[in-house]
């Protein structure tokens, strides 16, 4: 099953009794505390266009009542638009029929939510066929794809457990283990991570990041949190007061913040380990040969290769494995501590 | 006194009531009106009325017919395995031989099958109303103000119209009966579906859950512990409501009381008491252990 993108234009939404009639307000400059005071309607989305690349996870980060839950919902429609589009497949979800939108969220579409969201009353097995209970689906069929799944997020042996008597990790895996079950080609993750302690929320990160390895699907993941939108994000989108206010891959965000919000932002990042070795290097001076680094490896992994293997340059080659050009430590020491110059980002301008 | 009436105009003094014979006439034009009403319809009241007759009567046969020693094991079956305490079993067994003993037993069962019949009826009617309800705001706030002015009518004015149409005899006291215990079911059935968790029907919204699958994969369970309450103050209505229903024919324990109270028996009505109160505890016991049993799933152990 090869993944399908999703991409969202255009798309406006006004919280209240009559958004649309506020729309070319907005288009024309209306602030969200402006249509509050003035006419009653809370702005949740202005003119969102993202493209989330097919078999990628495209994270959506901003803080708290940016509008992060609202655009996610309008992926599999839980709300309405205002205005605009959602593209999947050829086909906008916004203008699907009620039993085509069932049909679409049954089968191509799963999702884990923040504060979990089972079901009391069910079991741990109960709650990962739910899915497939929806979709008509035996239970002999479906247990045994559950059980697959409960093996693979680490339940093994909680089958029949309830939900309550589970830790909050273990809950959230019982979440993923359904959304995973439903066998969709779409995950929607709103803030999954964001009710875990920190060490298993970074565990979970990597069994999302092993399973993505392995399945490709479209991943739409939320987060308020710098360090694991970049960890997970091939692309990130940052959202404030319901607008894009710059979108591209992670290591583009650190280096070129669009504004001092966002600079605020990254300047407690570990670059070390977003920031590629190709987007510091130099350009090739000595003869070809000696220690080698593919491209797209991070400063932090290169520093420790490097000073394993005792070299204080690295030669840097390309994804055919000719040389492209040279790092040396000093270079990597400071691209890893300080924000880089106007200098070093035109390398990456010029990718 | 009469010194104020003197210096009074008579209208202030003694109150302006509209002509005796023009009253007697209106009662008689409603009441003949009324009585023409019920006749004209008398067929469609049968066909209420003769389903209910057959069930009661039979359900009245089965509990007194049937040996004390089947109905007594039958019934701390039921109460264990909706308890699963041994405590409130051991406390039924004890209330019911007690009630045996001092002859009131064959009375009891009349009572408990009217109790039982009234309780599924108000079940049937009251749980469809609940959902409906609970899916529309609009048809919440046209039935509440029914149920508010229904719960807060003294439960003897219920018998007048029930009266008036269905007549005297067992099923038009059941009948008063069903309408004084449905409110609680109805208005905990709706506010159990109201209640349930947010989170938790989006999740089935997202996962493609039709309406009908969200009402009883989802809504249903998680609002049962909540319906259970309302079973339980149904079946305590109808426990009070036994007795006034009495006044209009029905039998049992809530005749023998009303004749106590009539015939100033003090001995017979205090045992009469004695055993409506224990059947009511025996009730109430048993549904809420039941109730409670429902809850343990959704009590949350780990935050
Ligand atoms: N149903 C709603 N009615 C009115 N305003 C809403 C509604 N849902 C969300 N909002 C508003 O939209 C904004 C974005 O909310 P949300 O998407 O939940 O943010 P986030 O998930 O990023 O914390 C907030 O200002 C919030 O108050
Ligand atoms: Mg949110």
């Amino acid at each position: 099953m090869a993944s399908h993108g999703i991409e969202i234009r255009g798309l406006y939404k006004i919280f209240g009794p009559n958004g649309k009639a506020h729309v070319e307000a907005v288009k024309s400059g209306v602030s969200k505390a402006e249509l509050n005071e003035r006419h009653a309607h809370v702005l949740g989305l202005k003119d969102i266009n993202i493209a989330m690349p097919g078999g990628c996870i495209t994270v959506v980060m901003g803080l708290s009542g940016s509008g992060k839950s609202t655009l996610i919902r309008h992926i599999n429609r839980l709300i309405e638009p205002t205005t605009g589009e959602v593209i999947y497949d050829g086909k906008d979800i916004c203008r699907m029929s009620p039993s085509d939108l069932r049909e679409f969220r049954r089968h191509k579409t799963a999702m884990v939510f923040q504060k979990f969201a089972l079901l009391p009353h069910r079991t741990v097995m109960e709650n990962t066929v739910y899915g497939l209970d929806i979709q008509g689906v035996p239970r002999s069929e479906s247990t045994r794809k559950g059980q697959q799944w409960i093996e693979r997020v680490g339940l093994a042996g909680f089958e029949k457990h309830y939900p309550n008597q589970l830790s909050g990790g273990m809950q959230q895996r019982v979440g993923l283990a359904r959304a995973l079950t439903n066998d969709a080609d779409i995950l929607l993750m709103d803030e999954a991570y964001s009710a875990l302690d920190p060490l298993i929320r970074v565990d979970m990160q990597t069994v999302l990041l092993e399973l993505q390895a392995e399945l490709k699907k479209t991943v739409v993941f939320i987060t308020h949190d710098l360090d694991e939108a970049l960890r997970l994000g091939d692309k990130i989108a940052i959202l404030r007061d319901g607008e894009v206010i710059q979108q591209g891959s992670g290591q583009e965000i650190v280096l070129r913040p669009a504004d001092d919000y966002i600079a605020s932002f990254v300047k407690e990042v570990n670059r070390g380990r977003v920031i590629q070795v190709q987007t510091v290097m130099t350009p090739a001076t000595g003869a070809p040969g000696g220690f080698s680094l593919p491209s797209g490896t991070t400063l932090e992994t290169a520093a420790k290769q490097m000073t394993a293997a005792g070299v204080s340059v690295a030669q840097i080659v390309g994804r055919d494995g000719n040389p492209i050009g040279q790092l040396d430590l000093t270079t990597l020491i400071s691209a890893m501590v300080t924000p880089v110059g106007h200098e070093e980002t035109a390398s990456i301008a010029a990718e | 006194m009469m010194a104020i009436c003197s210096i009074l105009p008579d209208v202030l003094c003694s109150f302006p009531a509209v002509s005796d014979s023009y009253i007697r006439m209106a009662r008689k034009t409603i009441d003949d009106g009324f009585r023409g009403l019920v006749r004209q319809y008398s067929h469609l009241i049968d066909a209420v009325v003769q389903p209910l007759q057959t069930f009661l009567n039979f359900l009245e046969r089965l509990f007194v017919n049937s040996p004390w020693i089947l109905v007594l094991a039958a019934m701390l079956a039921i109460v264990y395995l909706a308890s699963r305490s041994r405590g409130i079993t051991l406390g039924t067994a004890v209330g019911m031989v007690l009630i045996g003993v001092v002859g009131l037993w064959e009375d009891t069962m009349v009572t408990l099958a009217i109790v039982t019949v009234s309780t599924l009826i108000a079940i049937v009617i009251g749980l469809p109303i609940g959902i409906v309800m609970a899916r529309s705001d609009r048809v919440q706030s046209a039935i509440n103000p029914v149920l508010d002015v229904m719960q807060t009518l003294p439960s003897f004015v219920y018998l007048i119209p029930v009266v008036v149409i269905f007549g005297i005899g067992k099923v038009p006291g059941l009948i008063a009966v069903v309408i004084y215990a449905v409110p609680p079911m109805i208005r905990l059935t709706n506010l159990g579906i109201r209640l349930v968790d947010r989170d938790v029907l989006e999740a089935a919204d997202a996962f493609g859950s039709s309406p009908g699958q969200k009402l009883w994969n989802v809504q249903m369970p998680l609002a049962l512990p909540t319906i259970m309450a309302g079973i339980n103050q149904t079946i305590m209505m109808s426990l009070a409501m036994v007795v006034v229903a009495s006044m209009v024919g029905v039998g049992g324990l809530g005749k023998n009381t009303l004749q106590a109270i009539n015939n100033q028996f003090f001995t017979f009505g205090f045992l009469n008491g004695f055993a409506l109160v224990a059947i009511a505890i025996i009730f109430d016991r048993a549904s809420q252990a039941f109730g409670k049993r429902l809850q343990k799933h959704t009590e949350v152990i780990h935050g």
